[in-house]
């Protein structure tokens, strides 16, 4: 092997971990829960905050789009604040993920919510089936 | 009696496939052929009993069989036929089983058409055995196809409704095609170490081998991208999500290897590093498979197992220190023949061109494992995004389609500047004025304006090099059809690489359009509201709720107009399945070449009265379906028989 071969690979190595080192530092996410932002929050830094819905936080406002729910884990809960629409297999007393940052005002800005799809299937609910059934009849206009 | 006849046969097919690989090992040592003959039978009654076994699975899953749990979690009472099939592999256990099936019908191939390569034939045998018997005993202890459910329920729970989609019946099978694929060329590698018999043979014996893997794995990776944009409703085709890493790894070492080959076939360099790059390939797939199947990482793919990784893991470990083992055993014989002249010449850009892939498939690993090695080594779980992936890997990918360009036409050995001038000049000077048009159209982005231009320079050399190809058959007396035709048959190998690099360029501006232009809004709409975006009026006209064979469908009806005469009426909807404790979103749209218009429908008032939309004008994105259409079409042309010389498709001289 020629010298210049090989330096042309140092360089291409340096390059490479430079831009890895410099991807990291500025695209890493810290995965924590309630307590741990409580405890140690850093205004403006990216989070992804894990935790469950508590159950009577959930509100949702359709025509502003605002989206408002506490993440706890079972000693100490966050506040969210999140523009649009409920995922699919978000709801009270689940687990969800989201990212986002703390903000000064005291509560935490989420950008995206990760809801938890579950693999694990569960036998069907008597109770969440009865739900869409009404929900067909008022659909349809049948006022039975 | 499905589950035990099922596992009957596992159990025989796994005895019989340890015995083939040990009997084709000591076959190939002591040069018995008694042996390998022996090991060959056991090879084609593995196959057909592990076709058995699909078959026994898949007649389980048609005939409602919930004694068989795998069918019971994965299929329920309601479940259309066609999803019944697909069901097979749409779970762990059964996608092993697939993974199992084609590696057999692989291993079935190899015997048939390459049972004459003497000395590594015996060799190939044993590994392809080897890694077979590894999948048999995963389906046997870790993950039991056709464990008995006692006592038998009624009604199964039914297919994850992700599934539900035709992306699905192919999507994993063009994966494993791919992933298996690997196997091939890697057994030979191991053969080729293991008798000493390093040189250029095992090469080109696999090179369709490669090609095919490689196209598969392009395949199931496109595939996935179009399920991922129809299905899961998040507008996007790609994520950097784990799972889809861990089929992208082995697909830039084996896009490395395909080209890291054509050295070693024409210039003897490169012995050691292409065989260290299939080890990495075929340990790639089965890193992915690790990935996907042992719930290491939580996706929306992984499928959380208990002991199924330590296997995967372990398995790995050994295929790794063998192989690794092997190599530096040979270490003496491995030396290069050839040697780089330099720097400016078609060797470096190759050997650029993998330095390239290989550092883009270390930053892909690196980002995948980061959040477990930040958790194992400083306690906290860190995960580094699309952001990071993006950052480090589009500088990398612009390099390689830059030497996308340079590569196939520079000069070997040394390029003189007059080849530089005869090939790069017209490339280059369109590349720039395209950029200069880019510019003066309003594209703001500069990353936009580069990829573009450089993709616009490549489309320059594929172009040039075609047209000198022809003037030259037409200077001859030929006529354009004839000599166009003629070309692309005799050096199908050249034109079909290009024809896969113009699909991988028309992919590239599918992915730059749709990352740069593509537009989303939100809204909530009452009955009769409409919204704008990007010159699309969308009005909401109401919700429908019907019932469908095993769920129950709200639809929403919204009209899109774009100002002039069409309106197109879009129906996505929310799925409520019994088994599922979520709805399932629809998404629907209208595909168009310059853009998509996609909408999913959100939330919504039960009396109907108004919806929650997420609407989306995605720019270019069919580009990249259509992308993959070339690159298909392409590869095609790569692998026809050729006409020009008779020696690569040959077996080892007896």
């Amino acid at each position: 092997m020629k010298p210049k071969f090989l330096v042309g690979g140092g360089v291409i190595a340096a390059a490479l971990a430079y831009m890895i080192y410099a991807g990291v530092t500025q695209s890493a996410v810290y995965f924590v829960t309630p307590s741990e932002l409580r405890s140690a929050a850093v205004a403006g830094k990216a989070y992804r905050l894990g935790g469950m819905v508590e159950r009577g936080s959930l509100h949702w406002e359709p025509r502003t789009l605002a989206l408002t729910f506490a993440l706890s884990d079972g000693k100490t809960s966050v506040a969210v604040r999140h523009t649009g629409a409920p995922p699919d297999l978000f709801g009270e007393g689940r687990g969800a993920v989201v990212e986002g940052s703390w903000t000064p005002e005291g509560y935490f800005r989420a950008t995206h919510i990760m809801a938890k799809h579950s693999e694990e299937y569960k036998a069907p609910h008597d109770t969440s089936q009865a739900g869409v059934k009404e929900l067909m009849r008022t659909l349809s206009g049948d006022s039975r | 009696m499905i589950p035990e006849l099922g596992a009957g046969a596992l159990m025989v097919a796994l005895g019989l496939a340890v015995y083939g690989s040990a009997a084709a090992g000591i076959g190939g040592r002591t040069g018995r052929a008694a042996l390998v003959e022996s090991a060959q039978h056991a090879a084609l009654a593995v196959f057909a009993l592990v076709t058995a076994c699909l078959l026994l699975l898949a007649w389980a899953f048609l005939s409602f069989d919930f004694s068989v749990r795998y069918v019971a979690t994965n299929t329920n009472l309601g479940t259309p036929f066609y999803y019944r099939l697909t069901a097979v592999w749409g779970a762990l256990e059964g996608s092993i089983v697939l993974w199992a099936w084609m590696l057999s019908v692989y291993t079935l191939i190899v015997v048939l058409r390459h049972r004459n390569a003497r000395e590594l034939y015996p060799w190939v045998l044993s590994v392809m055995l080897g890694v077979l018997a590894f999948f048999l005993l995963v389906m046997t202890v870790p993950a039991p196809v056709f464990q008995r459910l006692t006592p038998i329920p009624a009604d199964g729970r039914g297919l994850n409704p992700l599934l539900e989609d035709s992306g699905m019946i192919t999507h994993p099978v063009a994966l494993y095609l791919g992933f298996t694929g690997f196997a091939v060329p890697f057994a030979f590698a191991i053969a080729a170490l293991v008798t000493g018999r390093v040189g250029d043979a095992w090469i080109t014996t696999t090179r369709r081998w490669t090609i095919t893997a490689w196209y598969f794995l392009s395949l199931g990776l496109l595939i996935g991208g179009w399920w991922s944009y129809h299905v899961l409703g998040w507008g996007g085709y790609w994520a950097w999500d784990p799972v889809e890493n861990a089929a992208f790894m082995p697909w830039l070492t084996g896009t490395a290897f395909l080209h890291s080959v054509m050295i070693q076939e024409r210039r003897r360099m490169l012995r050691l590093w292409n065989l260290a790059l299939v080890i990495m390939t075929f340990a790639l797939t089965l890193f992915g498979t690790f990935l996907t199947r042992s719930g290491i990482i939580a996706s929306v793919h992984a499928f959380t197992q208990g002991s199924i990784g330590v296997f995967f893991l372990s398995f790995l470990a050994v295929v790794l220190v063998l192989a690794f083992g092997l190599l530096a055993w040979r270490w003496e014989a491995l030396g290069a023949q050839g040697e780089l002249d330099s720097v400016v010449s078609r060797e470096s850009a190759f050997l650029l061109n993998n330095v390239l892939l290989v550092a883009a498939t270390f930053t892909v690993f690196f980002g995948t494992v980061f959040p477990l090695l930040s958790e194992a080594m400083r306690g906290v779980k860190i995960s580094v995004g699309a952001p990071f992936f993006n950052q480090v890997n589009v500088p990398l990918f612009l390099g390689l389609i830059f030497l996308m360009g340079v590569g196939p036409l520079i000069a070997w050995r040394r390029a003189s500047l007059e080849n530089l001038r005869r090939n790069f000049l017209w490339p280059v000077v369109i590349g720039i004025a395209a950029a200069a048009v880019f510019r003066l159209l309003g594209v703001r982005s500069t990353l936009a304006v580069l990829t573009l231009a450089l993709t616009v320079f490549v489309a320059g050399t594929i172009t040039v090099d075609l047209v000198r190809a022809t003037r030259a058959r037409l200077r001859i007396g030929e006529r354009l059809p004839a000599a166009l035709g003629g070309l692309l048959l005799r050096h199908n190998r050249r034109y079909g690489g290009f024809a896969v690099h113009l699909g991988i360029l028309i992919v590239a501006i599918g992915v730059t359009g749709s990352q740069a232009w593509s537009v989303h809004t939100e809204t909530t709409l009452r009955r009769g509201e409409h919204t704008d975006l990007a010159g699309y009026r969308v009005r909401f006209d109401g919700l429908a709720a019907s019932e469908e064979s095993n769920h129950f469908k709200v639809t929403g009806t919204f009209t899109v107009a774009n100002g002039r005469a069409d309106t197109t009426v879009l129906r996505p909807a929310k799925k409520f399945y019994p088994q599922e404790q979520s709805p399932i979103a629809y998404v629907d749209y209208r595909l168009g070449l310059r853009e998509d218009v996609y909408v999913v429908l959100g939330d919504f008032a039960r009396d109907g009265s108004q919806a929650t939309v997420r609407l989306q004008v995605n720019r270019l994105v069919s580009w990249i379906w259509i992308g993959g259409v070339v690159l298909t079409l392409g590869t095609a042309l790569a692998l026809a028989p050729e006409r020009r010389r008779t020696g690569a498709a040959q077996e080892l001289p007896a």
